[in-house]
C-alpha cells in the first residue's frame, strides 16, 4: 500500500513540476493521472500494486469534496444580489449539458457502430 | 465541572483532531443517510455532511481556518484521487478506446453547452460581466475552473462557489433525468456527469456504476483542458 501511494504521489508531484514548467493550463493531478496511466499501461507490476489502493480512494471520492465545500458555504453571501439568477443559471445550463452530452455521445455511437452491449460487454 | 468543559473545548477546537474526527463523523452519518434512503439523489452525502459541518461551525463560532486545519488531510487527498483516476481509465481501457469518438462527441457537446448556455442565460438575467468571468469555467474541476476565472477577471473564490454548486446540483440531477429519458447507457450517462458536474458528479457516477465512473473520470479530465480553451472565447461574446 505505502509502495503504491509513493507511486501516486511521484505521479502527482511530476504532474505539478510538469505543468509548471510547461506553463500548461492543466492542473498537475490531472498531468499525474496521465502519466499513471502510462505506467499501467506499461507494468503489469505497478497495475498489480496501484490497482486496489486507487480503487480504494475513488470509493471515497465525494468525502474529499467536503472541506472545500463547508468552505463555500462560508461564501454563498459572495453571490450577492445575483444569488438567484446565478443559481438558474447553473440549474439550467447543467441540465442542458447533461442533455447535449449524452445524447451527442449516443447519436455518435450510433452513427459510428460502436453500440452499447450492457454491463458487461 | 463546566469551565472543566470549556478548557478541553478550547484546547480541542485549537488543534486539528477535531475537525478531521467530526469531518468524518459528519461523513458517516450523511452516507448512512443516503444508504438508508437507497441513494436517494436528494440525499446526496457531501451536499448533508458539508451542511452538517457549516451549522456546526456556525454554532461553535469557529472560522473555517481553524476547521482547515484539520481537514485539510481529506482535502488534500483530492490530488492523488485524481490521478486514482487513471485505474478505472485503465480497467476500461479497451471499452473507452471502442468509444473514443462519441466521447469526443459527448465531450465537446457537453462542454460547449455547459459554458453557452449558462452565460446566455446569466446575461438575459442581467448578471454583470465580472461575475459571468467567474461562472464560465463553472462545469470544470476546481483548480482549473478558479485558473480560468482569474485570467478572465474573475473572483477566484466566486468561482470556487459556482463550482461546487454546479457540482452538487449536477449529482442531484443526473439520476432521475436520465432514469426519465430512458438513456440507460452507463458510457453515455458517466461521460455527460463528468462533463457538466466535474469531480462531484464523478464521484456520484461512481456510486452508481463502475463503468459510469470510469467514463466521468474521463469526461472531467478532458474537459479541464477543452474549457481552458473554449470559456475564453465565448466569453467574449457576451461582454
Amino acid at each position: 500500500m505505502i509502495q503504491a501511494l509513493t507511486l501516486i504521489l511521484l505521479c502527482q508531484l511530476l504532474g505539478e513540476t510538469l505543468a509548471r514548467m510547461l506553463g500548461l493550463p492543466v492542473p498537475g493531478p490531472v498531468l499525474g493521472m496521465g502519466l499513471m496511466l502510462a505506467l499501467l499501461a506499461l507494468s503489469q507490476r505497478v497495475a498489480a500494486l496501484v490497482v486496489p489502493v486507487g480503487e480504494g480512494i475513488l470509493r471515497h471520492l465525494a468525502l474529499l469534496f467536503v472541506p472545500a465545500g463547508v468552505g463555500v458555504v462560508g461564501h454563498l453571501d459572495r453571490l450577492g444580489a445575483q444569488a438567484g439568477w446565478l443559481m438558474l443559471a447553473i440549474v439550467l445550463s447543467t441540465f442542458l449539458a447533461l442533455l447535449a452530452g449524452a445524447l451527442a455521445f449516443l447519436a455518435v455511437a450510433r452513427l459510428t457502430g460502436g453500440g452499447w452491449y450492457g454491463d458487461d460487454d | 465541572m463546566m469551565t472543566d468543559f470549556a478548557e478541553i473545548w478550547s484546547y480541542l477546537a485549537a488543534g486539528p483532531l477535531i475537525w478531521l474526527t467530526l469531518t468524518l463523523v459528519a461523513w458517516v452519518a450523511a452516507d448512512a443517510l443516503s444508504t438508508a434512503t437507497g441513494r436517494s439523489p436528494w440525499t446526496n452525502p457531501v451536499l448533508i455532511a458539508v451542511l452538517l459541518l457549516a451549522v456546526t461551525l456556525w454554532g461553535t463560532g469557529t472560522p473555517y481556518a481553524v476547521y482547515f486545519e484539520g481537514a485539510q488531510f481529506v482535502h488534500f487527498l483530492l490530488g492523488p484521487a485524481t490521478v486514482s483516476l487513471a485505474v478505472p481509465l485503465y480497467q476500461q481501457g479497451q471499452r473507452v478506446r471502442r468509444a473514443l469518438l462519441p466521447v469526443l462527441a459527448g465531450l465537446v457537446a457537453g462542454s460547449a453547452v455547459a459554458v453557452i448556455s449558462a452565460l446566455w442565460i446569466a446575461s438575459a438575467l442581467g448578471v454583470d460581466g465580472e461575475t459571468l468571468a467567474a461562472l464560465a469555467p463553472k462545469s470544470t474541476t476546481a483548480p482549473v475552473a478558479i485558473g480560468i476565472a482569474e485570467s478572465l477577471g474573475g473572483s477566484p473564490t466566486l468561482a470556487a462557489v459556482l463550482v461546487l454548486l454546479t457540482g452538487i446540483v449536477g449529482a442531484v440531477m443526473v439520476t432521475p433525468l436520465f432514469n426519465a429519458l430512458g438513456i440507460r447507457d452507463w458510457r453515455a450517462r458517466g461521460l455527460a456527469v463528468g462533463v457538466a458536474a466535474h469531480g462531484i458528479g464523478t464521484a456520484r457516477a461512481f456510486q452508481v456504476h463502475p463503468q459510469a465512473g470510469a467514463f466521468a473520470g474521463i469526461g472531467m479530465g478532458l474537459n479541464a483542458i477543452l474549457t481552458a480553451a473554449l470559456a475564453p472565447a465565448v466569453l467574449r461574446l457576451f461582454l
